[in-house]
């Protein structure tokens, strides 16, 4: 993208900004927005009500009032609060989870930036909004915060390692950390995913199918609890812990943890995406080829990954309204004695397997 | 490790039960009911707002006497000898003027004891419950047909019968008297 802006605009500096800005107000605000009016419908609707229903047609219009009311309240700032750091960890949480933008390929020409380092930047840079979100337990000087705060902490640096494991895993078939490379070589249809194996009809193909499997739920558990969500919202336990570390927080701070936490869900959506499921590629072949008009690909593209990408962040919502939480013990024990040798055994086999 | 093994089964199985049990509950139709438009009927002796048919009210004050919170007043005056009330549904003949018949809903606890005392079953609950106001004194709810002027004549009517009666009773008494 940040190329092809250059070429248009003959200026680096605004094809920079531009290609930085884009994603969010393309992609994320929308995407929050219309997050939050799908988990709504899809708890009320597994809970057999009906959600919201007044604003708009079919209460579709309810989060953008919900925005509207959150950027009409007070911004009430605790006398005990650290203010500098009260002010700035939310910022801090939402650059974690927006630079994890900049690496995924949502089409194959709209890549924040093509960096061979891509995974393992994602890897690197989501680890700065658990610095946020202690930075806002800690500010808020409210133990409830703290104590959530030190939760979450405790609980992402756990649930990296199995993420990286597998990631590793993945690293080690194809060879690259490049995410628009990992999507791009699993093209034309979907059994050229490596949830199914890679690409290419060989031995090594139908012996790697189980192993990616596990693979990938290990992935999709341990992603889940990287970004707090149910059943590893431990950090937020509405029953425990009043609202965990944005206890405190309010109005449009408490939305930027709010737009952090749906933009995370999406990100870990696509990089699950981009690894397993082909990333941006068709399941079954591009309109655009059988009809010959080229540049409906990436637009196809773009379609195909966000289908995905929802569809991953449906089975995020799905599991939050089946599971109920863990408690903080069960959690460390499902993280450390089960999913870490898991992906450690997995990561071994997939080595032997690729050794012949 | 046998355990280990069966533990992990265990969990992945169990979680794909609970979300096969939500993902049916996905399809099965809501049931909110979608009150201001769509409201449940109440059921048969479900007690909301009372109601008095005035028809049949024979001013008996059994319903005042009977509620424990005084919501009800009654004030009756009694008919002259040649007015005819008619009679309730249920065959009694109507004695009395009813000059005020006011119901305090704002007070009423709902409890029901005025209705099973009535004679002429006039008092009863209705399945109304939407009737909040914003002034508590739009809650008490007059059931009286008569008009304040009617009622002051009914009541003029009886003090000048009284008056008439006693005069009648004055003559016959005071030869009595004398003869004793």
């Amino acid at each position: 993208m940040y190329e092809i802006l250059t070429n248009l605009l003959n200026n680096t500096i605004i094809a920079y900004i531009i290609s930085a800005i884009l994603p969010l107000f393309v992609f994320i605000l929308p995407f929050a927005l219309f997050a939050v009016y799908l988990e709504r419908k899809v708890s009320a609707f597994m809970q057999d009500r009906l959600g919201p229903n007044r604003t708009g047609y079919r209460g579709f219009l309810q989060t953008v009032a919900d925005i509207l009311k959150l950027i009409q309240k007070e911004d009430i700032v605790a006398a005990g609060t650290d203010k500098w750091f009260f002010n700035f960890a939310p910022v801090l949480v939402f650059i974690g989870s927006y630079a994890v933008f900049a690496a995924i390929p949502f089409s194959s020409i709209y890549i924040g930036t093509n960096t061979d380092i891509g995974l393992f930047y994602i890897v690197a840079v989501s680890g700065i909004a658990v610095a946020g979100i202690l930075m806002a337990g800690w500010a808020s000087n409210n133990k409830y915060s703290l104590i959530g705060a030190m939760r979450s902490v405790a609980q992402v640096i756990s649930y990296e390692i199995p993420t990286a494991l597998v990631v590793l895993t993945i690293v080690m078939i194809t060879g690259s950390l490049n995410l628009n490379f990992i999507s791009d070589i699993q093209t034309q249809y979907f059994w050229n995913w490596y949830i199914f194996g890679g690409p290419g009809f060989t031995v090594t193909k139908f012996l790697l199918i189980p192993f990616m499997i596990t693979a990938f739920v290990i992935i999709y558990i341990s992603t889940l609890a990287e970004v707090n969500r149910t059943p590893f919202d431990i950090p937020e336990a509405e029953s425990e812990l009043v609202a965990g570390y944005h206890t405190e927080y309010s109005g449009m701070k408490f939305a930027m943890f709010f737009l952090a936490e749906y933009a995370n869900m999406f990100a870990v959506s696509a990089i699950v995406t981009s690894i397993f499921f082909g990333g941006y590629q068709s399941p079954f072949g591009y309109l655009g080829n059988l009809i010959g008009l080229t540049w409906l690909i990436p637009i196809e593209q773009l379609f195909w990954f966000t289908i995905k990408g929802l569809f991953f962040v449906f089975v995020q919502m799905w599991l939050r309204w089946t599971l109920p939480r863990l408690r903080v013990d069960q959690l460390m024990t499902l993280c450390w004695k089960y999913l870490i040798p898991y992906a450690f055994v997995n990561l071994i086999i997939v080595g032997i397997i690729l050794l012949f | 490790m046998k355990q280990y093994l069966l533990d992990t089964y265990n969990a992945l199985k169990t979680v794909l039960i609970g979300m096969r049990i939500t993902f049916r509950h996905l399809f099965i139709p809501s049931v909110t009911i979608q009150y201001p438009e769509d409201k449940v009927p109440m059921t048969e002796r479900s007690r909301n707002r009372l109601f008095v048919n005035m028809d049949d009210c024979i001013g008996c004050d059994q319903c005042a006497r009977a509620c424990p919170v005084s919501c009800i007043q009654i004030d009756t005056v009694k008919a002259l000898p040649t007015e005819s009330l008619g009679t309730t549904s249920n065959g009694k003949k109507k004695m009395l003027w009813i000059t005020k018949f006011e119901i305090d809903i704002a007070k009423c606890c709902y409890c029901s004891l005025c209705v099973y005392p009535c004679p002429t079953e006039c008092i009863y609950m209705t399945d109304i419950y939407e009737f909040s106001e914003f002034e508590r004194d739009n809650l008490k709810f007059n059931f009286a047909t008569l008009t304040e002027s009617e009622a002051a004549e009914k009541k003029a009517n009886l003090v000048k019968l009284q008056a008439e009666k006693a005069a009648a009773a004055a003559k016959p008494i005071t030869p009595t008297e004398t003869k004793q």
